[in-house]
């Protein structure tokens, strides 16, 4: 029998269901996620399944939406919080900086901040400078909370379950142009444990380490250039943090070379830090010195052929491989 | 009082906004305006009848529904319709795009996609009035979704202790996308609000151009003379869904049908012309729109775009 196939916004919708149907102590929160089912859709059907308890609409309140979050895991709950756009991920900053990831550290350990901040990153909409932003670096930097971007439905789909069953805060960076990408997801259930990269294609010649939208282009990149000779090894890292540095490391002494591929603005991003692991831990395997390909130092801009710009395009991918196999 | 030919300015501009974006609707179906914009269609008269009791140096700020803010304080419709579709000659030189319009030299200080955002940029502004001592008032506009945010909160009161010649005006069109008012606020007025930071609130009514006139005309007078803000309700209601992907499944048809009979725009063209304007004066008005707004389609058509090299030296100054 073929595998089901579903698509990323349904798979994170599946996600949400199954571990709300299994634990009553799991409700969402956010703006727009009820009858209106999500500016994505991705919370469609919820309200009607779990009532209007459960699936939380809020004024436009983003600070609130977080801080409830957290007030109510304090009291054991598991909240699933939605922000509309990655860019309004600014105005809870506060509640997920200074509270969500310290209260636990300052408290001496006894509190428990088990919560979930879901939002969509990304360009590529022609949504133009306050929803386009891929600020997810920014979270990466912040001891205590862990930051989760996945790049398939069944991906999806396995880190929310281990996300929502999480004792920490996480950040769950979806992304805008993955939502209706299809892909198999089993109907049997299944997670996939926070920290865990995944090599999502095998090749001898270089290693490409990405995450989120960017495996997907890597993949593309990485079929053409098959094409003409170069195998390339894609190392999807899924979870930012922690990072499962094996996974990267290891691929990297067998190809000797990597080019780490990401969306934000190239300076300062997170895909530096990988690039620093690399070059810390794998220095001597190293056959060319550790490539970025980041996005340009831009607000994203609301022309769509300059926006195509902002973010690295399959064809780009592809023309950093060969320079770094030259 | 108002003049039949300020009226038929009034008139005027309120049917440009609705050709503006009945086009602009044309030209996304049409493929040649894409991302997603906000129509105003159906709120005509806020930004009407709110602008019409501004000076020409004086500035509002605007938010993501904002076409009608900015052709109300007298933007050149050309370069808004370039900026739609993406064009070098647009307002922002196609970078912003129909969420982030602003006409600084006309007084538009902009329009963000942040809902709230704006506010307490509109007190920062009302502070160089203050500082500045120009004379000048800022109106700020925002929906009733915004005035749920924590900056319209943190704004409003600062610029009531610091006596700010700021306007406040909520657009209360009885949604935040699909989250009614009912629910969202605990209190039957946003306008009642005001109390708590010491400042006078009122409640007009949105779908009547002249209304809206005469609460901002009192409330930018109290502004200029030092009298500090004002928070302005104006209830109103858009035609149109929350953006270009909206299923509309949150409000019923019938609601719809009943505000879209209370049209503004419709309802001062009986006014005028119950006021005795003829009918051929009303429709040379609509033919002129119908033209300017063809023309503002023709500059975009023919504009070039930037490239992205011009684009990276904006980053900086
Ligand atoms: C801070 C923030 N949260 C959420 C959104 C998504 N959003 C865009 S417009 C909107 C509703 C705004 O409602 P209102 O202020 O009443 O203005 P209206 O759209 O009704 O004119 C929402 C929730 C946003 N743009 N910014
Ligand atoms: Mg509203």
């Amino acid at each position: 029998m073929p595998e089901r196939e579903i698509t990323y916004a349904e798979a994170i919708r599946e996600a949400l269901r199954e571990e709300m149907r299994k634990d009553p102590s799991v409700f969402l929160i956010g703006e727009d996620i009820g009858v209106y089912g999500g500016a994505f859709g991705v919370t469609q059907g919820l309200l009607e399944e779990f009532g209007e308890e459960r699936v939380i609409d809020t004024p436009i309140s983003e600070a609130a939406i977080v801080g409830a979050a957290i007030g109510a895991a304090l009291l054991g709950m598991r909240p699933v919080a939605e922000i509309m756009f990655f860019d309004f991920m600014t105005l809870c900053a506060d509640q997920i900086v200074n509270q969500a990831a310290k209260i636990r550290f300052m408290f001496g350990g006894k509190a428990k901040v088990a919560i979930v901040v879901r939002s969509p990153a990304g360009s590529g909409t022609g949504a133009a400078g306050h929803h386009s932003g891929s600020l997810e670096s920014w979270f990466t930097h912040v001891p205590g909370l862990k930051v989760v971007a996945p790049a398939t439905p069944y991906d999806a789909k396995g880190l929310l379950k281990s996300a929502i069953r999480d004792d920490n805060p996480v950040i769950f960076v979806e992304h805008k142009l993955l939502y209706r990408v299809k892909g198999p997801v089993p109907e049997e259930e299944y997670v996939i444990p926070l920290g865990v990269g995944e090599v999502k294609r095998r090749g001898r010649d270089l290693t490409i380490v990405t995450y989120s939208l960017m495996v997907r282009r890597s993949l593309e990149a990485a079929e053409i250039l098959s094409r003409e000779g170069i195998d390339v090894e894609v190392v999807d890292v899924r979870t930012l943090r922690p990072l499962d540095e094996e996974v990267i490391l290891e691929s990297v002494r067998k190809t000797h070379r990597a080019l780490v591929v990401y969306e934000p603005p190239r300076f300062g991003a997170f895909g530096a830090e990988i690039a620093a692991l690399i070059t810390e831990k794998a220095f001597d395997d190293l056959d060319a010195p550790v490539m970025r390909l980041g996005g340009l130092e831009m607000p994203p801009p609301y022309n769509p052929h300059l926006e195509r710009r902002i973010a690295p395009q399959v064809e780009d991918i592809v023309a950093a491989c060969r320079e770094l196999v030259s | 009082m108002l003049s039949v030919s300020d009226k038929l300015k009034m008139y005027f501009t309120m049917l440009c906004i609705r050709r503006f974006e009945e086009k602009a609707e044309e030209l996304y179906m049409a493929g040649k305006i894409w991302g997603t914009f906000h129509l105003y269609i159906g709120e005509e008269a806020v930004a009407t009848g709110a602008c019409f009791a501004l000076r020409p140096e004086d500035y509002i700020t605007s938010t993501h529904r904002g076409h009608g803010h900015c052709i109300a304080k007298g933007a050149d419709v050309r370069k808004m319709m370039a900026e739609l579709m993406g064009k070098a000659t647009g307002y922002c030189l196609g970078l912003g795009g129909s969420m982030h319009i602003a006409d600084l030299e006309g007084g538009n200080l902009g329009a963000t996609g942040i809902v709230g955002s704006a506010i307490p940029i509109a007190a920062g502004a009302a502070l160089a009035c203050k500082l500045q001592k120009n004379n000048r008032v800022v109106l700020c506009f925002f929906g009733d979704g915004a005035a749920n945010t924590g900056e319209f909160h943190e704004a409003v009161n600062l610029a009531a202790v610091f006596r700010l010649p700021v306007v406040f005006l909520c657009e209360n069109n009885l949604y935040a996308m699909s989250f009614p008012v009912k629910k969202a606020f605990a209190i039957p007025d946003i306008a009642e609000r005001a109390k708590g930071y010491g400042i006078p609130g009122v409640t007009v009514d949105g779908m009547d151009v002249l209304s809206v006139y005469e609460a901002t005309k009192e409330a930018v007078e109290r502004a200029r003379k030092g009298e500090g803000p004002t928070l302005i309700e104006a209830r109103t209601y858009r035609f149109r869904g929350h953006s270009k992907s909206d299923k509309g499944v949150y409000r019923t048809k019938e609601e719809v049908r009943m505000w879209m009979e209370r049209c503004p725009i419709k309802r001062f063209r009986e006014h005028l012309l119950g006021e005795g304007v003829p009918e051929e004066t009303l429709r040379d008005l609509e033919k002129k729109a119908e033209e300017l707004v063809e023309e503002a389609v023709r500059f975009a058509e023919e504009s070039p775009e930037l490239t992205i090299e011009e684009a990276r030296r904006l980053v900086y100054a």
